[in-house]
C-alpha cells in the first residue's frame, strides 16, 4: 500500500472541513442542544425515569447515534460524489491508486469527522444533562465501528448519486426515520408487543441499544446482537463497494 | 536557485525518456463498446514513440476522448491491451499510470483549493512524496508562482488551464496527454500553450495531445493520427503526409482577363477564376517535375502575360477533410 495517496485524500477531505466549519461542526452542535432543550427538558421533565436513567440522559447515546449515522452518510456520500459532479474525478481514477487506498482516504476522512462530532456532541450533552459511560472502551468501540460503516454507506450513495437530490434522498428518507423509529428517544419496552417485534427489523435498533448499553449498562438487545448486526452491515458495505469497484459502476464506463 | 523554464525542470524529471527505440505506448487491438451499445473504438492498433509530440485529429464523436480515456484508466476497455513503456495498463496499473500525466478537456478544478495546495494534492495522489521545490519550478515554469496562494476560482480561463497542466506535471510523468489544451482560449494564449507543449516535448516529455484545431497539429505535431468513427484511419509523419497527400496550386494573375482557356494550353489541369483574371495552374508537389516552365514557355508563346503570381500547398486541414469524407 502506498500511503502518499491515502494521507493526499484523507488532508484534503479534512481541509475541506476546516473551509466548511460552520456546516459541518457547529450547524450538527446547535442542532442537537436544540433536541436537548425540547426532549431533554422540555418533555423531558415529564417524563419518568428509564430503567434508573432520566429521560435527558437516556437520550444522549440516541442523539450522539442520530448525528453520527446522518453526518457519516452526509460527509462520505459529498466527499466521493463532488469531484464526480465536478468532474475532477478523472485525477483519482487515472491516478496510480488502488481502490482500497481510495476507501480509506475518504472514509477514513468522512468517519474522522464524525467521531470528532459525536465525541463534541457528547461534551455538549454533558453540559445539559449528567453523564455517566460505564464501559468507555465499547462506547469508543461503537463509535467508531458505526461512524466506519455509515461512511462506507455513504461512500456507496456517492458513487450511486447522479445528482444532489439523490445524495439527499437516503439520509432524509431512510436513515432519519429509521433512527427516530430505532429506540433513540424511547426504550423499545414502551410500544406495543407488535411493534416492539416489528421494530426488531430496524438495524438502527441494535446500533442505539448497544451503544447505549455502553453508557447506561441498559439495552433492548443483547450486546452481542448489537456487534453482530454493524459488523454483517459493515460486511456488506465493503462487498458492495468491492463491486462498484470490479464493475467500474458510475465510476468507470 | 530554482530553474525556471520548462527544460531546466525536465533536466529533473526526464532523465531517460529519450532515445529508447521501443514506443513508448503500443495499443493493440483495443476496441470499446459502451453499456449503451456505442462501438467507439474498433480494433485501434497505435504506437507512440518516445519523446514526439503526437497530434489525434478527428471529428466529434470519432472516439479520440475515448482512446486517451482508456489508456489513462478512465475507461475500461472491451477487448485489446495498451502497454506504457512495457506496463499493461490494467494488470500493472500502479506503474502504467505514474508515467502519465493528463490534462482534460473541461476546466475541472476544485474551485475553493489554492493552486499551491490542488497541484501538491495531485502530487501525493500519484503517490509521490511531497517536493515543494519541484511544485515551485512546475509553477515558476508555468507563470504560475505569483498565483500560487489564489484560490482556482478567481483565476482566468487560461490560468485553470495552465494549473491542469501543473497538476498534470506534479508527478513527473513522461507522457502528457492533452485533450483539446487550447479549446475556447483566446489566439494569443493558444500560442502560449504551444510553445509550453514545445518546451515540454524539448525537455523529452512524449506529448499525445487531441485537437479540433488543424492548425494546431499542422503547428506543432512530429506525426499525425486521424481517427474516424472509432478507426485509425492513418498514421503519418507530418511533413511526409503533407508531401504525400498534398497537391499545390500555383496563381497567375493576369494583365487581361482571359473568356477561356486557349487551346494550346489544354494540356495544363487550368481553370480560370475571378472572372478570369486568375488562372490556377494544380500539380502534384511530390513529383519531380512541376510542369511550370514548360506552362511559362506556353503561356508566353500564347501571349498571355501576367502581373503577379503565386503558390498555395493543401493545408492540413484539407487533407484532413478529404481523409474524413473519403472513409467514414
Amino acid at each position: 500500500m502506498n500511503l502518499y495517496p491515502v494521507r493526499a485524500i484523507y488532508a484534503a477531505e479534512m481541509a475541506r472541513t476546516r473551509r466548511t466549519l460552520l456546516q459541518s461542526i457547529v450547524s450538527p452542535v446547535i442542532s442537537t442542544s436544540l433536541y436537548f432543550v425540547v426532549f431533554g427538558a422540555a418533555i423531558g421533565s415529564r417524563i419518568s425515569e428509564i430503567d434508573g436513567v432520566s429521560y435527558g440522559a437516556f437520550i444522549v447515546p440516541g442523539l450522539i447515534m442520530l448525528m453520527l449515522l446522518t453526518q457519516s452518510v452526509s460527509n462520505a456520500s459529498f466527499g466521493i460524489f463532488f469531484p464526480k459532479f465536478s468532474g475532477s474525478i478523472y485525477e483519482l481514477l487515472s491516478a496510480p491508486i488502488s481502490h482500497i487506498e481510495i476507501v480509506i482516504g475518504y472514509v477514513g476522512a468522512a468517519a474522522t469527522k464524525s467521531i470528532v462530532l459525536g465525541l463534541i456532541i457528547l461534551a455538549t450533552a454533558g453540559l445539559f444533562v449528567p453523564l455517566e459511560i460505564a464501559h468507555p472502551l465499547w462506547m469508543l468501540t461503537f463509535l467508531v465501528l458505526t461512524a466506519v460503516t455509515f461512511s462506507l454507506l455513504g461512500f456507496i450513495i456517492g458513487i450511486w448519486a447522479d445528482g444532489f437530490d439523490k445524495l439527499q434522498l437516503v439520509p432524509l428518507l431512510v436513515i432519519t426515520p429509521l433512527t427516530f423509529l430505532g429506540g433513540s428517544f424511547y426504550s423499545i419496552d414502551m410500544l406495543p408487543p407488535v411493534w416492539q417485534t416489528l421494530t426488531l427489523f430496524n438495524p438502527v435498533v441494535y446500533l442505539v441499544s448497544g451503544f447505549r448499553w455502553s453508557f447506561y449498562g441498559i439495552s433492548d438487545v443483547s450486546l452481542m446482537a448489537s456487534v453482530a448486526m454493524i459488523l454483517v452491515f459493515l460486511a456488506l458495505c465493503l462487498a458492495v463497494i468491492a463491486w462498484m469497484f470490479r464493475t467500474g459502476y458510475r465510476l468507470r464506463p | 536557485m530554482a530553474p525556471s523554464s520548462l527544460n531546466e525542470l525536465s533536466q529533473a524529471v526526464l532523465p531517460d525518456a529519450l532515445g529508447a527505440a521501443e514506443p513508448i505506448i503500443r495499443i493493440s487491438g483495443l476496441e470499446k463498446t459502451y453499456a449503451g451499445g456505442f462501438h467507439a473504438l474498433k480494433s485501434v492498433d497505435l504506437s507512440i514513440r518516445r519523446g514526439e509530440i503526437f497530434a489525434l485529429l478527428g471529428p466529434n464523436g470519432a472516439g479520440k476522448t475515448t482512446l486517451i480515456s482508456v489508456v489513462c484508466g478512465l475507461v475500461n476497455p472491451s477487448a485489446g491491451e495498451v502497454r506504457v513503456d512495457g506496463f499493461d495498463n490494467v494488470r500493472d496499473y500502479r506503474q502504467a499510470r505514474s508515467l502519465i500525466g493528463l490534462v482534460p478537456q473541461e476546466l475541472t478544478n476544485e474551485a475553493f483549493e489554492t493552486v499551491w495546495n490542488t497541484v501538491s494534492f495531485s502530487r501525493g495522489l500519484f503517490g509521490k512524496p511531497p517536493n515543494p521545490a519541484h511544485i515551485e519550478r512546475i509553477l515558476k515554469s508555468l507563470t504560475l508562482w505569483d498565483k500560487r496562494d489564489n484560490r482556482l476560482i478567481t483565476l482566468s480561463g487560461g490560468m485553470k488551464r495552465r494549473v491542469l497542466i501543473a497538476k498534470a506535471l506534479s508527478h513527473e510523468p513522461r507522457i502528457l496527454f492533452l485533450d483539446e489544451p487550447t479549446a475556447g482560449v483566446d489566439v494569443e494564449l493558444r500560442r502560449e500553450m504551444w510553445e509550453v507543449v514545445r518546451q515540454l516535448r524539448d525537455s523529452g516529455v512524449t506529448i499525445i495531445l487531441t485537437t479540433h484545431y488543424i492548425e494546431e497539429a499542422e503547428e506543432m505535431a512530429d506525426r499525425i493520427g486521424v481517427i474516424n468513427g472509432g478507426r485509425i484511419v492513418l498514421v503519418e509523419e507530418k511533413a511526409a503526409l503533407m508531401r504525400k497527400l498534398g497537391s499545390k496550386q500555383l496563381t497567375l494573375h493576369l494583365q487581361v482577363p482571359l473568356d477561356a482557356v486557349p487551346a494550346s494550353l489544354a494540356g495544363y489541369d487550368l481553370q480560370l477564376a475571378a472572372d478570369g483574371s486568375e488562372l490556377i495552374y494544380s500539380y502534384d508537389g511530390a513529383e519531380e517535375g512541376s510542369g511550370i516552365t514548360a506552362l511559362l514557355g506556353d503561356l508566353d508563346a500564347a501571349g498571355i502575360a501576367f502581373k503577379d503570381l503565386h503558390t498555395r500547398q493543401s493545408s492540413l486541414e484539407d487533407i484532413f477533410v478529404d481523409l474524413v469524407k473519403e472513409r467514414p
